[in-house]
């Protein structure tokens, strides 16, 4: 077993050196938004930490936006998603029809629910270890002190060597220092009254932080039978808040 | 002593006692008469039977087949495991030297029936019974040795059958008619001429390794070391069967007599050494408190109590199935360090009831399961059921035109919410086949609130034909 990881692993460094490695492993994966795909140099990158912060009231649609950036990344992979018994009492409980309406296949996910945050650390740093996973989505609520500096580096560590693309959902917490590649907040938006079929997932999305480009501030919709991010049908002249650019925390 | 008849009896004694001519059974204002100074306490029979087990568990390492005789006796069958520790007599020594040792006063003979050993034990201790001497040995011990109930025994004194022998004399008609067959039966296995198998406390594992150890082992590195080669010699013999243990125990057995058992359980056929220790590590790792050697643990054994048929394993280039078996062992870690009801998968269920429609199962059993997911959405529609749902619905205050329109304003969580879209009902009715009572019909309603928060209310039950003042839940946020 382990002659053939070697070997994969020879045949991926020799692909690579030919200038083909897009073809074993695209480093990046396109939201299907084209403005913040343009933000992101192509997309999402692989293999790292990203986080997803909630604003009040707004915890469904930040698991909505994490869930479809999970799905995006995966491709036919498992998620994982791991969250605290705690979030299903306040925050609701993952639902498989509500994935399936989504257009994630809810067959595709593994929950684990921990009592605790530091279960959940241990749960991911475990989680981390397998190459086989598609990606990896922690549910975390408030600010437990377990997430540190060093857990964040730990996790962002351990996510790039096995290319496993990682997820922080956090709800009720301030953004802190963190070794994240993106930083979002997400904002439930309002749907368009004109829109007969009103109620599609739309999300206020702030770019507040990427480490290798700019930020940015979008309101994008999950469209939920191609499983992309997509621009509004019936545009952003509905919504009340004006659309400028932020200026991150980089 | 314990309480009898409306009188406290005495119901054990310790030697001293015994010597100083006090006895079972008499009566505690009796005892006190003659013994002022006799210090009495309450039987506790729970204890009993749990120190009982203790000793059972113990007893395990010598053979599998141990089976509790309450209120006081354990019956072992040795049948093939005695040459293990050199010969009958000597291993029933051991066993009785060892529990001496301890501080318990025993009692035991070893005999070719359960029923001729237990009547040995109380009468000739230590002794072992050759084959065919049952009927012998048995005879002249009395009749009380049969362990019957006191009226049946009572009922034989009056008749003048003090002992085994006399009893075995009557015809066994006579006995049959006037006592039943089930005395009639313990008589034949007190003599040796028929056999009653015991019925072990555990179950007998499928497959199972041990290693003795004559310096007691202590440290990590050892235990860890000798549960690989251990389950190295478990995985052969489940080569040699095509099979893998789908749950492993692994039972440590402490120089002082206690016995830690700790399972783990994978979620398809293992016999894979290196996996299975590492389950086992992370259980051990995952323990409230941890394995406590104490002096040492002179026996490990590791048993495969749940074997099923297993492909040979091949390496291959297959990257779905390498992704596939990857995964599985993730599920198996995760669910050995947090338990199995933590580590979860969706699975359909053919059901409209919301909550129950997508039910999370143990992903260690959920495995093969071929899912029929079917959505409810047409093409280019928003979804028609919540992201998040709530474990119980929460009920909501509400303002609505007419009773039996969706409100226009709701209160949920103390925080008011005005309606700005709403789309329903979506009718549900209860499964009236599955319940006794009928519940009421729900009327779901997507509705939107100012802020662009999308929820799941339903009203319960029909207004004015199940109810007449119905009220209103919130079931689900959609994103």
């Amino acid at each position: 077993m382990v002659g053939t990881a070697e070997k994969l692993a020879n045949l991926r460094a020799t692909l690579a050196s030919a200038g083909l490695e897009t073809l074993v492993s695209n480093a990046r994966v396109p939201l299907g938004f084209a403005s913040a795909d343009a933000v992101l140099k192509d997309g999402l990158a692989r293999g790292v930490l990203h986080e997803v912060y909630a604003a009040t009231n707004s915890e469904t649609s930040a698991t909505a936006f994490a869930a479809g950036l999970a799905a995006r990344v995966a491709g036919k992979k498992k998620i994982l998603w791991i969250r605290q018994d705690f979030s299903a009492v306040e925050f609701g409980e993952l639902s498989a029809t509500g994935f399936l309406e989504l257009g994630i296949d809810p067959s595709q996910l593994l929950l684990v629910c921990t009592a605790h945050a530091d279960d959940a650390i241990k749960a991911a740093s475990d989680a981390l270890t397998c190459a086989a996973l598609g990606a990896l989505v922690i549910e975390i609520p408030g600010a437990p002190k377990i997430l540190d500096m060093v857990t964040s580096r730990r996790l962002t560590l351990a996510a790039a060597q096995k290319n496993v693309t990682t997820f922080l959902l956090r709800f009720a917490a301030k953004p802190e220092a963190s070794t994240a590649e993106t930083r979002w907040l997400v904002r439930t938006a309002a749907s368009s009254k004109e829109d007969e079929n009103w109620g599609q997932p739309v999300f206020e999305t702030d770019l507040v932080r990427n480490r290798h480009g700019r930020t940015g501030h979008w309101v994008m919709e999950w469209n939920c039978d191609e499983g992309l991010f997509r621009e509004l049908a019936f545009g952003i002249a509905a919504h009340h808040r004006a659309v400028v650019s932020a200026s991150g925390d980089r | 002593m314990t309480k009898e008849k409306n009188a406290l009896r005495l119901s054990a004694l310790d030697r001293k006692a015994t010597s100083l001519g006090l006895s079972i059974g008499q009566p505690l204002a009796n005892a006190r008469a003659m013994l002022p100074e006799l210090k009495v306490m309450a039987a506790n029979d729970g204890a009993d039977h749990k120190l009982l087990e203790r000793i059972a568990d113990w007893c395990d390492r010598f053979t599998p087949f141990v089976a509790l005789d309450p209120p006081r006796a354990l019956l072992l069958d040795v049948t093939g495991a005695t040459h293990l520790f050199g010969g009958e007599k000597a291993l029933l020594d051991r066993i009785m030297g060892a529990l001496r040792a301890q501080g318990f006063v025993v009692r035991g003979a070893l005999a070719g029936t359960s029923m001729a050993a237990r009547a040995c034990a109380r009468h000739r201790d230590g002794f072992v019974v050759t084959p065919g001497q049952e009927m012998a040995v048995a005879a002249p011990l009395p009749i009380e040795a049969l362990f019957l109930d006191p009226v049946t025994t009572h009922a034989f004194r009056r008749a003048g059958l003090k002992t085994i022998g006399q009893v075995a004399n009557r015809d066994r008609r006579e006995l049959t008619a006037r006592f039943g067959s089930a005395m009639v039966f313990t008589l034949e296995t007190a003599l040796g001429k028929t056999e009653k198998p015991i019925s072990p406390r555990i179950p007998l594992p499928d497959y199972r390794t041990e290693q003795n150890f004559p310096e007691p082992i202590a440290t990590e590195e050892v235990i860890r070391a000798s549960l690989v080669s251990l389950a190295e010699t478990l995985c052969d013999a489940l080569e040699q069967r095509g099979e893998g243990a789908r749950r492993l125990e692994a039972a440590f057995f402490r120089a002082d007599g206690a016995v830690m058992r700790i399972a783990v359980e994978t979620g398809s056929p293992t016999r894979e050494p290196k996996i299975i220790e590492r389950l086992f590590r992370e259980k051990l790792d995952a323990l409230a408190d941890p394995l406590d050697p104490g002096f040492g643990f002179d026996l490990i054994r590791l048993s495969a109590s749940r074997a099923e048929r297993c492909e040979s394993a091949l390496a291959d280039f297959n990257a779905d199935l390498n992704a596939e078996r990857e995964i599985r062992f993730l599920v198996d870690r995760l669910s050995a360090r947090f338990g199995a009801h933590r580590v979860l998968a969706f699975r359909p269920n053919d059901t409209h009831i919301p909550e129950a429609a997508g039910a999370a199962l143990p992903a260690q059993e959920a495995r093969g399961t071929k899912s029929s997911w079917a959505s409810m959405r047409c093409s280019a529609e928003a979804p028609r059921r919540p992201l998040r749902l709530l474990a119980k619905p929460e009920e909501v205050e509400t303002i609505a035109a007419v009773p039996s329109s969706p409100p226009r304003r709701f209160r949920w969580r103390r925080v008011q919410h005005d309606v700005v879209l709403v789309e329903g009902p979506e009718r549900i009715a209860m499964e009236w086949w599955r319940h006794l009572s009928p519940q009421p019909t729900r009327d779901y309603f997507r509705v939107e609130d100012s802020n662009g928060n999308r929820f799941w209310l339903y009203r319960d039950g029909l207004y004015l034909r199940e109810t007449g003042n119905p009220r209103w839940y919130l079931h689900g946020m959609f994103a």
